[in-house]
């Protein structure tokens, strides 16, 4: 589904991604983990265009990102994203938010992208919700309305940026309890986050990155209960402990 | 002061015609520039935040061009030099064939001064937003077009009403300065009745309380807009 082959960046001298090659099969949830800086939002930003890289290669569902004939907004809309902070459009309402791409980017009509937005709202338990505007929403409902919203656009993949980073402690559960059911669903995600009881429960293969370098990648079990490198070590002692 | 003050000359004829013609002639110099402006400012504002390399730099020697020569020079350039540069057949005709030539030449004028104003507040409103909303609209699959019209300008237009107001304010006042090519503006119409009257008082006096008018409605009326505009639940738009 998803597939990174030495993908390589830099900001002009200094090199933020660093070689990094992994995969996504379809209907897997990848968690990808690391310290501050390490690359891993750049790295899931490449995967949709929205960061451009000088090496390698990233091809979803058999598109190559990188190249210069693809036509990355039919692309992009397929591919759902979800930002550590939210990114609901503030002028319009929720309901708006989730009809907007359904109207101007698959064309689908009022009738048809209302119907979807009141379906997902109620998915996320946001049904009340409907008319209001994001500023008047808490964070990890405003989250859950960027979630749905995504998820409007009949993703065959969803990335996830952050999705909890934003959010006061008492709002991640209700963001991380849609992601799980998303996951359950057979959903392939590529989730970049430090909420290491979500890669515990949810995740297929956890991904560790330290200064724009893949250094670990392997199964949660694998990642959780073995020895791991001394760098993804010290990291997770650190998360871990509180 | 020996002054034989005659409020009664602003009623009397032609003085009273005068100034509804001079009035009318600076709100006609004001609104024409201003739609000039908006448009212009609105489209090298935005060509300064997009991606493109040759947008920004257009866009840049623009604003930097016409916001850095004085206005009052930039009004003579328009009107004296500016004919002789075109060839020789297109300055004759600006010369002799142009309608209204001292209209039309205040309006582009002071059209083009403050589009470079206006451009850099729409550049600002947008770039208020931030990177974040602009990823948002690009990753759901709109086209960068498409982030403009429907994420990026709904907002920063919302965010800039208050500096707009003020832009228009200025256009309005500095359309005084179209007196030097000859446009008979309220300023005008008041200098002309002092010099025929010496009612000098009266004449500016009715010229001042005319531009408060103005100014004071646009500014209500623009109170209202922007307190019609306001999105629920958000106490600032730009402190995000």
């Amino acid at each position: 589904m998803i597939e990174l082959k030495n993908v390589s960046k830099w900001y002009d001298e200094f090199q933020v991604l660093n070689d990094c090659s992994t995969q996504v099969a379809k209907g897997e949830v990848v968690v990808v983990c690391g310290p501050s800086g390490s690359g891993k939002s750049t790295l899931i930003k490449c995967v949709n265009g929205l960061e451009a890289f000088q090496k390698g290669e990233i091809y979803v569902d058999g598109t190559s990102v990188g190249d210069a004939g693809t036509n990355l907004p039919q692309l992009r809309s397929h591919i759902g994203m979800v930002f550590q902070n939210f990114e609901l459009f503030p002028h319009i309402s929720v309901t708006e938010n989730i009809k907007l791409a359904q109207l101007k980017v698959l064309g689908r009509s009022d009738d048809e992208s209302q119907q979807n937005a009141a379906r997902l709202l109620e998915r996320v338990g946001l049904s009340d919700q409907a008319d209001k505007h994001p500023a008047q929403l808490s964070g990890g409902q405003q989250q859950r309305v960027a979630i749905a919203r995504a998820l409007a656009m009949d993703p065959v993949a969803m990335l996830f940026d952050e999705p909890t980073s934003a959010l006061d402690p008492e709002m991640i559960n209700e963001v991380l309890d849609v992601m799980v059911e998303l996951a359950t669903d057979g959903m392939t995600m590529m989730v970049v986050t430090h909420e290491m009881g979500f890669a515990r429960r949810v995740a297929d293969r956890v991904i560790f990155m330290d200064e724009g370098r893949i250094e670990e990648d392997c199964s949660k079990e694998e990642f959780f209960n073995s020895e791991r490198g001394e760098r993804a070590q010290i990291f997770l002692s650190k998360i871990l402990e509180h | 002061m020996n002054y034989n003050w005659d409020w009664g000359v602003l009623i009397r004829e032609p003085y009273f015609e005068w100034l509804v013609s001079g009035f009318l002639w600076t709100i006609s110099v004001s609104v024409a520039a201003w739609i000039l402006a908006f448009s212009l400012g609105s489209v090298v504002g935005i060509a300064r935040t997009t991606n493109s390399k040759l947008l920004r730099g257009i866009g840049t020697c623009y604003v930097e061009t016409f916001r850095n020569i004085p206005l009052l020079v930039q009004m003579f350039l328009w009107y004296f030099v500016f004919p002789e540069l075109l060839p020789e057949d297109a300055g004759m005709w600006v010369k002799r064939e142009l309608p209204m030539p001292e209209f039309t030449t205040a309006v582009v004028c002071l059209g083009l001064y403050t589009a470079s104003r206006v451009a850099e507040q729409v550049r600002a409103g947008i770039e208020a937003i931030g990177q974040g909303q602009r990823n948002a609209g690009l990753a759901m699959g709109l086209t960068p077009a498409q982030v403009y019209r429907y994420v990026l300008l709904p907002v920063s237009y919302r965010i800039i009403v208050p500096p707009l107001t003020s832009e228009f304010l200025t256009i309005f006042k500095n359309s005084s300065l179209a007196l030097t090519i000859g446009v008979l503006e309220t300023t005008a119409q008041a200098r002309q009745i002092e010099e025929y009257t010496f009612q000098g008082f009266e004449a500016f006096t009715a010229a001042t309380l005319l531009y408060i008018i103005v100014t004071s409605t646009v500014m209500l009326l623009m109170k209202l807009i922007e307190g019609r505009l306001r999105i629920p639940g958000m106490i600032s738009l730009g402190a995000k």
